[in-house]
């Protein structure tokens, strides 16, 4: 029984708040590895383009709820979440038509696209901020939880509840759509393929006749409705509020690299091993030790292996090690 | 486009500068003054990295919050109590660090050919962690007990500030030697990137280890190099100066009271200015020196750099380190002139992009460049919001007072500064790549 109330307490508090932070994580990463792979540079406008699509998701949620129109117990953001696709999808074509393009044409140095997102980003920045403001927004409705941490209790008549918070579903069935989607897009159809091949081999596909623009219109656009799905599964589970958009490009780009950047697969695997490394390692044992072993212990100070403090702290310094022992990344991405 | 003069921009800026004074007020302009020079050295120091040898840190944060950091333990008095009660503990785990630091690189490198090398290090630095904090866990407890409210943590050693200017660019220096050994052999973006994580990693610590920042809880009242407002304002020589200064009109205490805060930026404008020439002659020195040719040698071409016998990776490290010096000095400066250490305060869009976009902006390549960047930036960056201001009751003046719209747009006049940095890095980096005052080329 006591077994059984360990496995139930670290599911709770670490298996599946990670996998939820982890497919947000991955949907993240896989976008900047989209970008870096077929357009062949490091994106930090990314971590603002994911605000602006939920910004935008945000706007069209209020707009629905003053109209009176819902989706029962789902969130209404589901609702509002191809509307500010689409918004997204216009932006991002908007800096590619406007800035990206002609330094492409240019074949500038990867360091200049790297300055000219920098540009971008704080522009999103600032239309972000102005547009809604830099606070805290919640914008979840409908019901918040599928199974509560007291119904467990009475029904299984266990000692430790388990939450599942219906973001949780959401952001798991959403991710695992997405994801089935878009691997299926890059490896069965005819542009998915010559999506791989241009990222692969830029002359080959040119010389085999694949057409760059095209492949740059469709990688934005699947970038915009990964960025816009990812930043709204995280404002459905968290809140919304710009700055945190911002920071979370930090564990997104770890995610990216550790997966081996360039490397759809790669960066997916990469969103969860972040995501786990940081709530594991972070996560107090106390309970779950006293759970297992036979006897009582007090000593606490050893029970959590870092503080929670240094949350994020953790996924830079796996990346750190990451780029000194394997610079391909864990699944071989671009050579460096 | 024209290149425009030096010389001409530095009197338009000083112009802007004088309006601001006349229009707003003086302690409006030298704070300005003041903080444009700081940001001239952060500018000047990540300049010297990618002007000159074409290194991408993004890690400046990191190095702004070790000088900060930095003041902390020179200037703040030390907390002899705290240091009974923790400081043996605290001391035994630092050497504690070294030594297992030395261990795992005398590992590496005696058996340089083991098999195991590798997890045998893993598994130390994995059990290093905990045991670090048994060691020092009860010290720390015990430190941060002592006067939480106004102490909590070691202290420094109660040196003159000015000291820890270059203490900052020492320890800025020994951690981007650090960092360096990490990461310079790394392609340009990845090098971006993990320096942006890295000095993420850094900012943490010296958030959260309050036995030795008071992290969050930040520390205020630093020692100043310039004299304090109210002892000016007490002292009869300072009035007499003042009396003399408006001897057309009658001196009351108000005009003590705002004088004497001019005259403390003053004092400041003074001890930066010197700095700053200081630092602009040694780095105008180094370019123009065949160490400065060959770092430009080395960013422009590497492989051939390396055909004439130059050990690149050496030279790029110790360029990395210089650069990291100087963005640690402006650090230690900036917290010396704010008066406070606030941990939580650095973040990367201030800390990083900003000294960014002054770089690009001014022109990398040039030291006057990267100074003009640094003054032309940190003015519009706090003139914006007057500006934006004004252009949008200009833009709206049909609407009412009290349209909704115009109200939004009024209260989020602060962030018009984000749009006019990201509109005019963009802006610049299509026209005119090189900046406004480009690298000057010099021929033979």
């Amino acid at each position: 029984m006591d077994f059984i109330n360990a496995i139930i307490l670290l599911s709770n508090f670490v298996i599946v708040p990670s996998i939820t932070y982890g497919s947000q994580l991955a949907l993240g990463a896989i976008g900047v590895t989209l970008i870096y792979g077929v357009l062949r540079f490091a994106n930090f406008a990314y971590g603002d383009l994911m605000a602006f699509g939920t910004m935008c998701v945000i706007l069209f949620t209020w707009l629905f709820k003053s109209l009176g129109i819902s989706l029962g117990i789902l969130p209404t953001a589901l609702l509002a979440l191809p509307l500010g696709i689409i918004l997204t999808i216009g932006v991002s074509l908007f800096f590619d038509r406007t800035v990206f393009k002609y330094y492409r044409n240019k074949k500038s140095s990867p360091v200049t696209f790297i300055v000219v997102s920098l540009g971008i980003m704080f522009v999103l920045n600032a239309v972000v901020r102005i547009i809604i403001g830099p606070n805290d927004i919640v914008f979840m409705d409908g019901s918040r939880f599928i199974i509560s941490a007291v119904d467990f209790k009475e029904t299984t008549g266990l000692l430790e509840g388990l939450t599942i918070k219906s973001t949780q579903v959401i952001t798991l069935i959403t991710t695992s759509i997405t994801c089935f989607v878009l691997f299926n897009f890059l490896n069965k159809t005819k542009t998915g393929k010559s999506m791989r091949a241009y990222s692969n081999n830029e002359d080959l596909a040119l010389l085999s006749g694949i057409d760059p623009n095209k492949i740059i219109l469709i990688t934005w656009i699947i970038v915009s409705i990964l960025a816009t799905i990812g930043g709204t599964l995280y404002g459905l589970d968290k809140s919304f509020k710009p700055f945190t958009y911002f920071n979370n490009l930090l564990p997104i780009f770890a995610a990216t690299i550790v997966g081996g950047i360039g490397n759809p697969l790669g960066a997916f695997y990469g969103g969860f091993v972040i995501a786990f490394s940081e709530i594991a390692l972070t996560y107090a044992y106390k309970k779950f030790i006293f759970y297992l072993l036979p006897f009582s212990s007090d000593s606490t100070n050893l029970i959590q292996y870092i503080s929670t403090d240094y949350k994020f702290a953790i996924s830079f310094a796996i990346l750190v090690v990451v780029l000194i022992f394997r610079p391909q990344g864990i699944f071989k991405g671009k050579v460096i | 486009m024209h290149n425009i003069d030096t010389k001409t921009s530095f009197t338009i800026m000083g112009f802007l500068l004088l309006i601001v004074g006349i229009l707003q007020s003086w302690g409006v302009a030298f704070s300005i003054l003041n903080l444009c020079l700081i940001s001239a050295v952060m500018s000047m120091g990540v300049n010297i990295q990618w002007g000159f040898a074409g290194l991408i840190n993004f890690g400046v944060m990191g190095f702004l919050a070790i000088g900060g950091l930095a003041t902390i333990l020179v200037s703040v008095p030390p907390v002899i109590e705290s240091w009974n009660v923790g400081g043996l503990g605290i001391i035994f785990s630092l050497l504690f660090l070294i030594f297992i630091i030395f261990l795992c690189l005398f590992i590496n490198k005696r058996f340089s050919n083991a098999k195991y090398k590798y997890q045998i290090i893993f598994l130390i630095v994995v059990l290093t962690i905990p045991a670090v904090k048994l060691i020092s866990g009860p010290s720390i407890k015990l430190i941060e007990s002592i006067n939480p409210a106004a102490q909590g943590y070691l202290g420094g050693l109660g040196l003159p500030i000015i000291l820890s200017w270059f203490v900052g660019g020492i320890m800025s220096a020994a951690i981007a030697y650090v960092i360096g050994k990490i990461c310079l052999g790394l392609r340009s973006d990845y090098l971006a990137i993990s320096t942006l994580l890295i000095s993420g990693i850094i900012v943490s610590v010296i958030k959260h280890e309050e036995w030795l920042s008071r992290g969050v809880k930040n520390v205020i009242g630093l020692k100043r190099p310039a004299p304090y407002e109210v002892n000016l304002q007490n002292s009869e020589w300072f009035i007499k100066m003042i009396e003399t200064i408006r001897f057309w009109g009658p001196t009351t205490k108000d005009i003590i009271i705002s004088s004497s805060g001019i005259f403390v930026k003053l004092c400041f404008t003074v001890i930066f200015s010197i700095t700053l020439l200081i630092l602009l002659y040694l780095s105008e020195r180094a370019v123009n020196s065949p160490w400065g040719r060959m770092m430009r040698a080395i960013r422009d071409n590497e492989t051939a750099a390396k055909a004439m016998g130059k050990n690149i990776v050496k030279q790029q490290l110790n360029i990395f380190m210089i650069g990291s010096a100087i963005i640690g000095f402006a650090g230690a400066m900036l917290v010396t002139y704010d008066g406070l250490f606030t941990p939580s305060s650095y973040q990367p869009l201030r800390y990083t992009f900003l000294i960014w976009v002054m770089v690009l902006l001014g022109g990398s390549g040039n030291n006057y460049g990267s100074i003009l960047g640094g003054f032309v930036v940190w003015f519009i960056w706090i003139e914006s919001a007057p500006i934006a201001l004004f252009i949008i009751n200009f833009c709206t003046f049909f609407l009412e007072y009290n349209n909704p719209i115009k109200l939004h747009l009024i209260e989020s006049v602060p962030y018009f500064r984000y749009l006019m940095m990201g509109v005019g890095l963009l802006l610049v980096m299509r026209y005119k790549p090189e900046g406004l005052l480009p690298e000057k080329k010099i021929s033979f």
